[in-house]
């Protein structure tokens, strides 16, 4: 596969928000979000974002589009850096990247019916309206019948409302697309019809998307990388077999150790990963999933680790990457 | 084979009483197809019963119908369906009210909504022992701060003067396993307990209700749509689909050899299941199991 430039690309993006008592309208200190994120997508091309909660992968899916404004790093549109994070620079990227929100039905207007729902982004792109017969077309591409088009958003089950988000984000054929857990809520047999949904469009258009889940099992089927945060911080990404077959950090590894396997017989005699993500206010120094970690060490608790590069684009940011694969050993206790 | 579940897994002992028998219970909403049809379910004491199917397959109607849970255009119809030896069907509410808690009591899917978020914890957890007028309010403050550390909270004490949207999703659940167990109920129901949570907090909470079955001995029904839940922490396993019990064994039986067409097909959409490589994910085609299972008719 030869490398195409990227369709987006955020570069060392960071996303404060302003925290604690305003003085004369001067926020006291700031709250980060995101630190310090690099994530680049491809024409094509799936990439995964995973972590748990409060990870920041909504946030970055929304700083991309500029639903929340970054405040530092790069975001660039075909290799080309946005000037500003001004509304006039992000309602360029709007043009080619569409967001599927997390929550389907409340993204729709409850008054407005689904095929006028569906027409609307290309009319306010300026692209005009849609015939009847293009907008069936659309839907029929979604896997939506055409009978739901003169419905409203109340009436639909959570996977048609899904599939008419995805009719929505279509209209304007956008060359990447930004999902938000696109399967959370959705029983198996309809999740599968949604992922391969975005397969067939991928296919057709060589759309790339960005998908933000916490199934790991959806993002190993799936996506061609994956990216992992915690606490608004990429810790690991590398294409997904190889974060499969060897997850260098210790919190990728506890995360797959984590999905609960399908197997009686394989039970877990303990939990892989004791505690929850601390709450950023609080941020833990040194590196920030030292506190959860089983092979910390002092150095951890003090130095910040820096990216560290292997193969093949994976990146880790551990001081003790773990080079034992996945399935062979249990995790060394330090 | 039947005979297997005719005692306790963990203490190896023969039992008699199950704590929840439910014989061909039958729940439909304002005369329409039935959401539950015909199902059979028991309960053993210590036991952990997973009922697994899609959404409209009748699993939380069914949960809910033990504790009379139900909206009131619910009709429940059956021949019996008893909790630790009473039969609740046609009895007064006043005796369904005296077994919510002693009896069974039940953990929710968001441990958000399960608390007024106006009162504290401990006001809460402490209202929880409103029947007990013997105990003063030391005597409760002591059993409440003792299950809470018995469910793993960090520094029980000072979480009885916070307020419910203080505390994760993953602490709160672990509280309202507490405000459950302080009842010192024969039988939990877990309402898909950890579909809110991270994988990792779901981990943990597994693990966390595992310990409590064998130091309790508290019997579990967990209603679950994953199967990687059911297979970690269930005995048996009831799979429900269309508002029928269409396949019931031990987790080890049904894990190995699904029988049924419909289990066959969710084992098959199991992601975690399948190797990297497949073009497609699969999915269930609903008409052909129509065809194949004529049982199912009335399927949504």
């Amino acid at each position: 596969m030869t490398l195409k430039n990227p369709v987006i690309s955020a570069d060392h993006l960071t996303v404060s928000v302003p925290e604690g008592p305003h003085y004369f309208f001067q926020p006291t200190y700031k709250l980060d979000i995101l630190i310090d994120v690099s994530i680049a997508v491809r024409p094509g091309e799936i990439v995964s974002i995973v972590g748990e909660s409060g990870s920041g992968k909504t946030t970055f899916g929304r700083a991309l589009i500029g639903l929340m404004r970054p405040s530092g790093g790069q975001i660039s549109l075909d290799g080309v850096a946005l000037p500003d994070f001004s509304k006039g620079s992000f309602r360029k990227v709007r043009r080619e990247a569409a967001l599927l929100f997390q929550d389907p039905a409340s993204s729709f207007n409850p008054r407005q019916r689904i095929g006028a729902m569906i027409a609307e982004p290309r009319r306010i792109a300026g692209q005009g309206g849609m015939r009847r017969n293009d907008l069936q077309d659309l839907a029929a591409t979604a896997g939506l019948g055409s009978s739901l088009l003169s419905r409203f958003p109340h009436a639909l089950s959570g996977g048609q409302a899904r599939r008419a988000a995805v009719a929505r984000a279509l209209s304007v054929v956008p060359r990447l697309i930004i999902a938000d857990e696109p399967t959370a809520g959705l029983d198996v047999s309809v999740q599968g019809g949604v992922l391969n949904l975005f397969l067939d469009i991928r296919d057709r258009h060589d759309t790339a998307f960005l998908l933000i889940t916490h199934n790991l099992a959806v993002a190993r089927h799936v996506s061609d990388r994956i990216v992992i945060m915690y606490l608004g911080r990429v810790l690991e990404s590398g294409p997904t077999a190889e974060i499969f077959r060897a997850p260098r950090h210790p919190y990728t590894r506890a995360l797959l150790d984590s999905e609960p396997v399908p197997d009686p017989k394989r039970r877990r005699a303990e939990p892989p990963v004791i505690g929850e993500v601390p709450s950023l206010m609080n941020r833990p120094s040194g590196c920030e999933f030292h506190q959860r970690c089983r092979i910390a060490r002092d150095r951890c608790r003090i130095e910040a680790p820096a990216e560290t590069p292997f193969a093949d684009g994976h990146t880790v940011r551990c001081h003790f990457p773990l080079d034992t694969p996945a399935g062979v050993c249990a995790m060394a206790a330090g | 084979m039947n005979l297997e579940f005719g005692f306790n897994r963990v203490t190896g002992a023969a039992l008699a009483e199950p704590v929840l028998d439910i014989g061909d219970l039958t729940i439909s909403y304002g005369g329409g197809t039935p959401a539950v049809q015909g199902v059979h379910l028991t309960v053993r004491p210590g036991e952990v019963v997973g009922v697994i199917g899609e959404s409209g397959s009748g699993k939380t109607s069914l949960a809910h119908a033990v504790l009379r849970l139900l909206p009131q255009s619910a009709v429940i119809t059956g021949q019996h369906l008893s909790l630790c030896g009473t039969d609740l069907l046609g009895a007064p509410d006043k005796t369904v009210a005296s077994l919510r808690g002693p009896g069974a009591a039940m953990i929710f899917q968001n441990p958000m909504t399960a608390f007024s978020p106006l009162h504290t914890l401990g006001h809460q957890l402490t209202d929880l022992l409103w029947r007990d007028r013997t105990a003063s309010k030391e005597e409760k403050r002591e059993r409440i701060l003792a299950v809470l550390k018995q469910v793993g909270l960090p520094d029980p004490a000072a979480r009885l003067e916070t307020y419910p949207f203080q505390l994760s999703g993953g602490m709160l659940q672990r509280v309202a396993i507490a405000a459950a167990l302080l009842m010192r109920p024969s039988l939990l129901i877990a309402d898909e307990p950890t579909t809110a949570l991270d994988v990792t907090m779901e981990a943990q909470i597994l693990h966390l209700m595992r310990e409590l079955r064998a130091e309790s001995g508290v019997a579990i029904l967990m209603i679950s749509h994953h199967l990687g839940v059911i297979a970690e922490i269930c005995d048996r396993v009831a799979v429900m689909y269309a508002g029928r019990i269409v396949e019931e064994g031990t987790v080890e039986a049904i894990f190995a050899d699904p029988r049924h067409p419909y289990t066959k097909a969710l084992f098959a959409c199991e992601l975690s299941l399948i190797e990297t490589g497949i073009s497609r994910m699969p999915v269930i085609d609903h008409e052909a199991l129509r065809r194949i299972a004529p049982v199912m008719r009335g399927a949504q």
